[in-house]
């Protein structure tokens, strides 16, 4: 029997987990995918918002504003990579600048700090490719970006180090209510636990609904980017946003941590909450505006596009709260959810409490993880001393990104385990360069292959049916 | 310090220094990331290599293998698993493999020749969904010939260059069925006998302005959708062909892999991806040289082992210190033929330059003028983007002339 079973392995079930693990408390984290950080997590604009955006007096509001303010500590601990980079909002006509007023005002109230409106000249002083059409903007210092799947990943990673588990593949299809908790089922196997956190992302109307909750939709909006090679990574620092209008908040342009230059997203509802199609209309859409903000944005140093999924509620707001006994949704957690991740998890903390879970400190735990990317940037003495210990840090596999081996195979030995080409790819940045892994992926499937002990006909993209390899050569082949 | 460093080696790295080490150089290392010497070739086990050069026909490896086997008796010392992560503009290379760790090596001159790359995917912005099942046609090559493995069984093959054709023969060879190989330009990128012996030869169709619209399938590519493009390249609505496939392969075109000469401060030419080089192929960058794919897409390897020698024979001069007298011309072409190599000519002896023209061209003559003067004419009943073409300007044809105009015009 757990204490805790948390649905959902994305960035703010990663993020309880790791709070809860602090204290004495049995803990199991479910998640219907190969991996964790497989929905919203991996797929967003990785920006740590100031907090002027959303409406005063809202959850969103609060808990952006406050997660905003833990990030820095938080990705410390964890080893993952956060820059204040700051960020525009940039207008171009004086609708726009009564807009940015009206967010300065809104941000002042929400307690953002140090936020201020700039002119022309500054702008160009802090960003000399924005467009000369733009006017104003409001300069918001607080701003900052952070790598999102490696934040969900080192979350859960250092939950499972305090003790929590993490059970993948896992689809939560039904939950009973039992006497001293829950027995929650997938169509295979099914747990038991006191507590149950709904953190499934878009499906997470669906799993309240398993517990009786139907007092929320969630409607799929799906948001599709345009990520540019690293030699594209310094042509804006700061984040750059459009002035937010009745259309919505429109293409943003932005660094990545990583240094590549990442541009959308748009915003199109849907039906289908597995659909994350990339489509025409998008790709004009985002090089249209993007072209707009910013000069110069080389697209033909494309190196992928990708879609997520806001899983946008029915009431407008982040829904945080206990419908029923002993059971706690973290719903229609839309932007600026990752921002507010970390603030989330003590909001949810208290409502445990509230619930009548007991806390105990845990004595040994450990709020630290290493940093996935230590050797990378490490010096070149340093390196040398661990490849002097272990020669696979000396050999290349992906030329793109210059990973050696020794990371790939210290990132598949350490938790949240991958098991796929994917999960290499966003532990240790393998295949995530300007060939997309036409070089390294076959080498990297014999390793995941060896490591796991399967055939390479087994390893597979992301779990499921993604499979790499239909066979060995030299074999007959079923039509 | 070094006299001279080579970095890849492929074809051209091997050749290079063979020519080096013939003109006398004696401190020569090779630089190769990989776990054999012979770049790209080893995964060409295909026949068709070496017919200019040698006037017979090789397999990939066997071609490598003639120069592997010289650069071994000449005694040329290189470095296998070894990637080279820096160049600096004063030629100190930084690399890092498992024996020696993270080392630099100060260079007298440096060759590069670190072959070329595939386009990603990423960059063709193609809709639908991101499963599994989608290669590159080199990818896919170095899974079944290097690896023994088949990346799928119904194929379709986006773009028709030389690898992409190739590897429509090998995967029907393999047992696979290869549905069609579709080219968003109206004419294949690749050389004509390869389209005849890779294609026509199994009947697989060859689909001229298509190209693929939209992916289909989850987990695993289930289908793609492909249409008819315009003049302008652009789909045209309600042309759309659904193909029911697991695979697909794109052969998309190659980018010489540069990122390295960009470290070192070398100017690269906007349209080849590569160096801009004189006739002796030598950077901007005094004592730095390339060869090979990094420097221009070739389509045949004895082109390739051609130019290695002139690089690895101007190296030797440069180590020796052999002056010459320089003047300073600038190529420049007309758009209908893309680049010449070399852009530069700063010596005033016999120059070969070599060619590629945009489109396909039927009945044209190619042009040099000096300003407003003629210096050179040929006539060309057919030219393709696919064949690369070579003329050969005389020393004295050189004489004060700053500036040299590629055209072609109506014969
Ligand atoms: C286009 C876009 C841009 C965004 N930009 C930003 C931004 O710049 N800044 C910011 O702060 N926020 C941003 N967000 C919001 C942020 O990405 C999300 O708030 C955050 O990732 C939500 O995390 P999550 O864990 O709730 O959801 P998810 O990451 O979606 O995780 C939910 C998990 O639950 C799993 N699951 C679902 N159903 C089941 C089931 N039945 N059984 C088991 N597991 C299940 C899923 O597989 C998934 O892994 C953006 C979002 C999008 C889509
Ligand atoms: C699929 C395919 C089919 C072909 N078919 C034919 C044919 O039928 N006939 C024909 O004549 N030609 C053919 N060619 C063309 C010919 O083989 C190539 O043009 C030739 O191999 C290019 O030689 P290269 O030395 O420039 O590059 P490569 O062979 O690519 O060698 C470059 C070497 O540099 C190494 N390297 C790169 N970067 C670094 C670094 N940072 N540190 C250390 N080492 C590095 C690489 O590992 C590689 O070994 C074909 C090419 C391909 C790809």
């Amino acid at each position: 029997m757990y204490d805790v079973a948390i649905i959902g392995a994305g960035v703010v079930g990663g993020m309880v987990a790791r709070t809860l693990s602090a204290y004495n408390l049995k803990i199991c984290i479910l998640e219907k995918e190969n991996d964790v950080a497989s929905g919203a997590t991996k797929a967003n604009s990785a920006i740590v918002h100031a907090g002027f955006d959303a409406k005063e007096g809202t959850l969103k509001a609060k808990l952006n504003v406050e997660g905003s303010k833990m990030m820095e500590k938080v990705t410390k601990e964890l080893g993952v990579k956060y820059k204040k980079n700051g960020s525009l909002v940039i207008g171009f006509n004086e609708e726009d600048k009564l807009a940015i007023e009206e967010l300065l005002e809104r941000g002042k109230i929400n307690g953002v700090e140090g936020l201020r409106i700039i002119e022309k000249e500054e702008i160009k002083k802090l960003e000399p490719n924005i467009s000369d059409n733009v006017t104003v903007a409001l300069y918001a210092p607080t701003g900052a970006i952070v790598c999102p799947y490696e934040l969900c990943i080192a979350a859960v990673g250092n939950a499972m180090d305090n003790g929590a588990d993490l059970k993948l593949n896992f689809e939560v299809s039904s939950i009973e209510k039992e006497d001293e908790g829950y027995k929650i089922c997938s169509e295979k196997e099914s747990i038991k636990a006191k507590f149950v956190v709904n953190a499934a992302g878009v499906f997470s109307d669906e799993i309240a609904k398993m517990a009786g909750d139907s007092s929320f939709t969630i409607t799929p909006r799906r948001g599709q980017y345009i990520l540019l090679d690293k030699e594209c990574g310094n042509l804006v620092s700061h984040t750059i946003f459009r002035t937010p209008s009745k259309m919505g908040k429109g293409i943003l342009v932005s660094p990545t941590v990583d240094g590549n230059l990442l541009t959308g997203p748009t915003s199109v509802d849907i039906e289908d909450k597995e659909d994350v199609s990339c489509t025409p209309e998008c790709f004009e859409k985002i090089i249209k505006e993007a072209n707009e903000n910013v000069d110069g944005i080389p697209y033909n140093k494309t190196i992928t596009s990708f879609c997520g999924l806001r899983a946008t509620g029915s009431t407008g707001d982040f829904i945080i709260n206990s419908p029923t006994h002993r059971f706690i949704n973290v719903a229609a957690i839309e932007s600026p959810g990752l921002t507010a991740s970390p603030a989330i998890a003590e909001m949810v903390k208290e409502l445990l409490v509230n619930e009548g879970v007991k806390l105990t400190e845990k004595e040994n735990y450990n709020p630290f993880r290493k940093a996935m990317h230590a050797f990378r940037e490490a010096t070149i003495e340093e390196k040398n001393e661990v490849i002097k210990k272990d020669k696979s840090f000396g050999r290349i596999i992906c030329r793109c990104e210059g990973v050696s081996e020794g990371e790939i195979l210290e990132a598949i030995r350490t938790n949240p385990k991958p098991t796929d080409l994917d999960g290499v790819k966003r532990r240790t940045r393998a295949q995530m360069g300007r060939c997309q892994g036409g070089f390294c992926s076959p080498y990297i499937i014999s390793l995941l292959a060896k490591e796991l002990n399967i055939p390479c006909e087994d390893v597979t993209k992301f779990g499921k049916g993604s499979k790499l390899i239909t066979g060995r050569t030299g074999e007959e082949i079923e039509r | 310090m070094t006299d001279l460093v080579i970095i890849g080696g492929g074809p051209a790295g091997m050749s290079a220094a063979i020519a080096a080490r013939k003109k006398g150089i004696k401190d020569i290392i090779i630089l190769e990331r990989d776990s054999s010497l012979g770049g790209i070739l080893q995964q060409c086990i295909h026949n068709g290599f070496g017919l200019h050069k040698f006037s017979e026909e090789m397999t990939g490896p066997e071609y490598a293998w003639r120069y592997e086997k010289e650069v071994k008796e000449l005694g040329i010392e290189y470095k296998l698993n070894t990637m080279v992560i820096d160049i600096s503009e004063d030629r100190v290379v930084t690399a890092t493999n498992s024996e020696d760790g993270i080392f630099q090596i100060q260079a007298r001159a440096v060759i590069l020749a670190m072959g070329c790359r595939e386009r990603a995917k990423g960059a063709l912005n193609i809709s639908g969904t991101r499963p599994s099942g989608i290669y590159s046609a080199g990818t896919a090559q170095k899974l079944v010939n290097m690896e023994g493995y088949m990346p799928g069984k119904k194929v379709v093959v986006l773009g028709s260059g030389d690898i992409g054709l190739i590897m429509a023969r090998r995967m029907t060879l393999e047992g696979a069925e290869v549905k069609a190989v579709c080219e968003l330009m109206p004419y294949s990128g690749g050389l004509a006998r390869n389209i005849e012996q890779c294609l026509n030869d199994f009947s697989i169709p060859l689909k001229l302005s298509h190209t693929v619209v939209k992916i289909h399938g989850e987990n695993r590519v289930e289908g793609i959708t492909i249409a008819r493009v315009d003049e302008r390249r652009k789909p045209i609505k309600g042309t759309e062909e659904y193909i029911e496939c697991d695979t697909l392969l794109l052969s998309v075109g190659l980018i010489p892999e540069n990122e390295l000469s960009k470290s070192a401060g070398i100017t690269l030419d906007a349209s080849t991806n590569g160096a801009i080089v004189d006739q002796d192929r030598q950077t901007n960058c005094e004592g730095i040289f390339a060869c090979g794919n990094v420097l221009h897409v070739h389509d045949l390897v004895d082109f390739v082992s051609d130019e290695a020698e002139i690089a690895g024979i101007s190296a030797a001069d440069y180590i020796n210190n052999v002056c010459e007298e320089k003047i300073n011309i600038n190529v420049k072409t007309d758009g209908k033929i893309r680049y010449t190599i070399p852009q530069v000519i700063t010596k005033k002896k016999d120059v070969t330059v070599y060619f590629r023209v945009s489109d396909v061209f039927r009945n044209k003559k190619i042009c040099v003028y000096d300003g407003k003067r003629l210096v050179f004419s040929k006539k060309k009943a057919k030219l393709a983007p696919g064949e690369m073409e070579s003329i050969k300007l005389m020393g004295d044809m050189l004489d004060n002339s700053t500036e040299l105009m590629f055209k072609l015009e109506e014969a």
